[in-house]
């Protein structure tokens, strides 16, 4: 009935701290898309979100994980160790395979902004689909980058988000071993 | 090093850091609270930095510490030697050839690098905590954008002294947005913070704030249009590479009022002396 689960990092201390600096470099440079290191992921995650997961996520985060990636947690539960929560309104992570709305998530308070929820969301793509212009704190030119795979209407959801500044939440998305990071701060148009 | 994991700190202390260093990134200026550890020296001594540079570290590193500008003072050998035990990391004086550089209270001279990560050890990070003692306040103030209690501070100086009197630790908004301490680099140094290509990052270990600014930010140091703010050198030339336009550190030479102003930067000093540069000093110590 069970099947066995997947390997986590053949290295925990390299890989974790290889995942984590492309992490910290895409959200320093907002829209870099990076190599995410090599996780050996559970069913239904990418091998970019499953680093993701092993590099942030622990006994300490709450972690919210979609219906959908149902078949993940056994695998996220024995290698992370994260309390689940079901309230996606209230948990710091939230693992999605499809962007949920922004506006129910945590946006953190003015006083503690950095309790907002940090969402790790599968795309399709990161090199190709639709185009997305992006400024603000990283960028010392707006970049222009390609995602294929966030909702229809990203752009304006992302507005309201930013618009929230310094509250807001921030994103990690994967695609396959690549990731990339939108934090708040940056400003997003239709490119 | 046996009986350690790699950089010292254990992984889960490292990712509660690098979750802190996240939202740092992604808030610039806003300071962070984390769970600082005890490290095996006392706070005071770094404790903040060491532990940012321990959760950002990785073996293809290359490490650069200074203390006041210099790599050759007692804390700056003490935290590059403790990361080459425990992290096995390649260290180096160049700045130029280091990818971290952990800095206490100056910004190298050779500009930085997009790859490049700098961080920076802070003993206060509240920029507030002498005009407002309790945290809850400060913490308020910050939220509400509300620092006019900072720009009355830098007027008064301006009414009594006829100048913003604030030579270290001069107060910037990052991003528009926050007031932050830069930690006390000589406010010579604020200038090189506004859009530095390389990442900033800040720990103040006692205080437990981790924050940061990212790449090609603004930051601007505080100031008003009729009283710019102006960095502050002494009117001298390196006694040792005769640099007009690097920090200059006063150094007391005899006891009979002997004394030479010298880079407080001693890679940078000491790059341009082997470029062939040489100041008054150099070439009097060479006539002799």
């Amino acid at each position: 009935m069970n099947t066995p689960l997947s390997a986590g990092f053949a290295d925990p201390v390299t890989d974790s701290q290889h995942c984590f600096r492309a992490v910290l470099e895409a959200m320093s440079r907002p829209g870099t898309a990076l190599r995410a290191g090599a996780a050996h992921p559970p069913p239904g995650l990418s091998r970019a979100a499953a680093a993701v997961l092993l590099s942030l996520v622990d006994h300490e985060t709450q972690l919210w994980l979609d219906p959908a990636g149902e078949a993940a947690w056994d695998w996220i539960a024995f290698h992370c160790g994260a309390p689940r929560t079901a309230d996606l309104a209230g948990a710091p992570f939230a693992m999605a395979l499809r962007l949920p709305n922004l506006s129910g998530l945590n946006p953190g308070t003015h006083e503690m902004p950095e309790t907002s929820t940090t969402v790790i969301a599968e795309v399709a793509s990161l090199s190709a689909g639709h185009r997305y212009r992006l400024s603000g704190p990283g960028l010392r030119v707006p970049k222009v980058i390609a995602v294929d795979g966030l909702p229809d209407d990203f752009v304006e959801s992302w507005r309201r988000n930013h618009a929230l500044y310094p509250c807001g939440v921030d994103l990690i998305l994967c695609a396959g071993d690549m990731l990339t990071a939108l934090p708040r701060s940056v400003a997003i148009e239709e490119a | 090093m046996k009986g350690y994991n790699f950089a010292y700190l254990d992984e889960q202390t490292k990712r509660m850091i690098r979750r802190a260093l996240l939202k740092a990134v992604a808030i610039p200026g806003h300071q962070v609270p984390f769970g600082s550890r005890e490290m095996p020296l006392p706070y005071g001594w770094g404790t903040g930095g060491i532990q940012v540079t321990a959760a950002v570290l990785g073996a293809s590193d290359v490490l650069k510490v200074i203390d006041q500008g210099a790599d050759d003072t007692t804390n700056a050998v003490s935290i590059r030697r403790f990361f080459a035990r425990t992290a096995g990391v390649r260290t180096t004086t160049v700045t130029t050839e280091a990818t971290v550089i952990q800095t206490r209270h100056r910004i190298p001279e050779t500009q930085l690098r997009e790859n490049q990560i700098i961080v920076y050890q802070v003993p206060q990070p509240e920029p507030l905590y002498r005009l407002e003692p309790s945290r809850i306040e400060t913490r308020r103030m910050h939220a509400l954008s509300d620092y006019g209690l900072m720009h009355v501070k830098l007027y008064e100086d301006i009414a009594r002294y006829g100048q913003i009197s604030i030579s270290y630790d001069y107060p910037v908004l990052v991003n528009q947005r926050y007031l932050m301490s830069p930690s006390p680099i000589p406010a010579f140094d604020n200038p090189k913070m506004h859009m530095m290509p390389a990442l900033q990052l800040f720990g103040a270990g006692r205080e437990k704030r981790i924050y940061a600014i990212p790449p090609w930010t603004e930051v601007r140091s505080l100031d008003f249009e009729d009283h710019p703010f102006r960095a502050i050198n002494a009117p001298h030339p390196c006694g040792l590479c005769g640099a007009t336009d690097s920090y200059l550190d006063e150094v007391i030479t005899d006891d009979r009022g002997g004394r030479m102003f010298v880079c407080s930067d001693t890679d940078h000093c000491s790059e341009r002396q082997v470029a062939g540069h040489v100041g008054a000093d150099g070439w009097r110590e060479a006539a002799q």
